[in-house]
């Protein structure tokens, strides 16, 4: 606050210190300015990188036949361990934000976020042992047991996506509900839920997404696999495409190392359009919700 | 502190009741029931002594009063007076507050509305609710007034249900054309009477109303008004309003809230309950004088 006052009739330039403060405020801004170019180009290189490496892979006998010449199978067997986990977790983690935020007191909510948040942030490979330690120790692998791997990585997702979207759903629509006289849960199925539905599709699509890539859990759980052809028993061991992703750059042979940047490619497009899809999705449904 | 005579009268019951109290409007039916109190009307609500805190902040206190049936009661005071506070608390929408508190009685024909049995949902199946911003659901204008008495049973005869709460809400002509099409894309007065005839689709005893005209412009806040002319006699209507003249229009009796900082803290309570006329033209206490007069508020 020190300083000369400005003689009130001195031309509206800069006086005092201003241009050591802009020079300040231009440098921070670039800064924080190429930051973010900077993510963004990373995000862009590793795309460009998948897609001119693995693009020569792409054939149909790459997509629909199986090894040697192919990962067909674990297009599918990814499709079927991701199904199957997502099966578990959607329904799980609706009813876990429900809860959260419909019939919980603020003194439950709060270390139950926290405690979602902290499932959130477990490193997957431990989520690979403990399945590994219930489900396939003394037994087999199986798709299965991939699958409720998946679920465990994906119900945190699913619960804290649509915990936001719920608590999106303006107070006034509970309270309208309420004043007819019409039971919580019936306002919850009735009202709340669809208002948030895109919300909660859009949670669930990129927990989707998130759990197709996971290679950790798999590779202890669901790997050993020859990837000629796919049972649809999950109680088998299924192929999938992050554990032939693996195993394919571990090959000696550089070919392999192409069909693992294929493979690569595959994935990654899934994921992507999943995202994208989901966004827009969430977009659309944000401005259908009442204000 | 002394409360007048009138907002303590009708919580003494019988014969204490000054005759200004009496409710005098004409063509009703208010002799030869032997049910009717001194009142001369029964009485659907009569609260005693109640007080309301949220938290360690009591937001009113020591509020007696009878709330006759089949008739528009209106509540004004300024803002932060308590009225909102106290109609929330007729048909329990206050339990949802965390640290809601609740002392005194809430009588609703003669049974404690707080007492340990009663089911809130059952009481707002009995009492409805209009809010000060309409509240449509997201659904076509069809499914809003469907969608209650779908899910209280009342699946019988549903699209006469539909229509007759909509002419009761006086917005039959104006959708009938496009029941199918979504709610919010009718305007701010006409998603009000949608909400009017939602709550009145369950046939509900009472309606509450919470400043249901305060988000509306002129035009719809006469077609609201209207509405409530037509809709008493069918239902009790208590409406809290900031809106003098609109009470004054409206209202066959009128409460005055306001806030009273004489035990410490400021908390609102009840200053005067009479006849709409009597309050606005000759009130018993100079608070409220000076309120309607405009004199503060």
């Amino acid at each position: 606050m020190s300083g000369p006052v400005p003689d009130p009739a001195a031309p509206l330039t800069p006086s005092g210190n201003l241009r050591r403060r802009q020079i300040f405020s231009r440098v921070a801004e670039s800064g924080a300015t190429v930051a973010a170019i900077i993510a963004v180009a990373v995000l862009g290189i590793v795309i460009y990188t998948v897609v001119s490496r693995g693009a020569a892979a792409i054939s149909f006998d790459f997509l629909f036949t199986g090894t040697p010449t192919g990962i067909g199978p674990a297009i599918v067997g990814t499709g079927l361990i991701v199904a199957v986990a997502t099966a578990i977790a959607m329904p799980l983690g609706i009813l876990v934000a429900i809860y959260l935020t419909e019939f919980a007191g603020s003194r439950m909510a709060g270390p139950i976020r926290l405690a979602l948040d902290l499932m959130n942030g477990l490193p997957s490979i431990i989520i690979g042992l403990f399945v590994f330690g219930i489900l396939v120790n003394h037994r087999h692998q199986s798709g299965f047991a991939g699958s409720v791997a998946l679920a465990i990585i994906e119900l945190p997702l699913i619960a804290r996506g649509t915990q936001e979207v719920l608590l999106l759903v303006p107070g006034s629509m509970r309270e309208a509900a309420d004043a007819l006289g019409v039971s919580r849960w019936r306002s919850v199925l009735g009202v709340i839920l669809p208002s948030a539905l895109g919300g909660i599709v859009t949670a669930t699509v990129l927990a989707v997404a998130r759990a197709a890539g996971e290679t950790a859990p798999l590779i202890i759980v669901d790997s050993i696999f020859d990837g000629k052809s796919v049972s649809l028993n999950p109680f088998e061991v299924v192929p999938n495409i992050p554990v032939t992703i693996f195993t394919l750059s571990e090959e000696a042979n550089p070919e392999g190392f192409t069909r693992a940047w294929g493979s690569g490619l595959v994935l990654v497009s899934f994921i992507l359009f999943a995202s994208l899809g989901a966004r827009a999705l969430l977009a659309r449904s944000k401005r259908k919700m009442p204000t | 502190m002394t409360y007048p005579d009138s907002s303590q009268g009708p919580v003494e019951g019988s014969a204490a009741v000054p005759p200004r109290f009496r409710i005098q409007a004409p063509g009703v039916e208010s002799t030869g029931v032997g049910a009717r109190r001194e009142l001369g009307l029964e009485a659907v609500f009569e609260a005693r002594d109640v007080s309301v805190s949220y938290g360690a902040k009591k937001a009113l206190g020591g509020v007696s009063l009878r709330i006759p049936r089949s008739r528009i009661t209106a509540l004004i005071g300024p803002s932060g007076c308590g009225k909102t506070t106290f109609l929330r608390s007729l048909n329990r929408m206050n339990d949802s507050v965390p640290s809601f508190r609740i002392d005194g009685q809430i009588l609703y024909h003669g049974h404690d509305m707080y007492a340990g049995n009663v089911d809130q949902v059952e009481v707002r199946r009995r009492i409805g609710m209009v809010f000060q911003k309409p509240n449509p659901f997201p659904k076509s204008i069809y499914d809003n007034i469907a969608w209650a008495p779908r899910n209280l049973g009342m699946k019988a005869g549903l699209d006469e249900r539909v229509e007759k709460a909509l002419r009761g809400a006086a917005l039959w002509d104006e959708v009938k054309d496009r029941l199918k099409d979504s709610a919010l894309g009718l305007s701010g007065g006409q998603q009000q009477r949608l909400c009017i005839a939602r709550a009145i689709a369950i046939e509900p005893d009472v309606l509450l109303l919470d400043e249901p005209a305060s988000a509306l412009d002129p035009i719809a806040t006469k077609s609201i008004e209207e509405l409530m002319h037509s809709l008493k006699g069918r239902f009790t209507i208590v409406i809290v309003t900031h809106n003098m003249q609109q009470a004054a229009r409206v209202a066959d009796q009128t409460a005055f809230f306001s806030l009273d900082s004489s035990a410490g803290d400021p908390c609102g309570t009840l200053i005067e309950f009479d006849d709409t006329e009597t309050i606005f033209t000759r009130p018993a206490d100079p608070r409220t004088r000076d309120y309607v007069t405009g004199r503060f508020g």
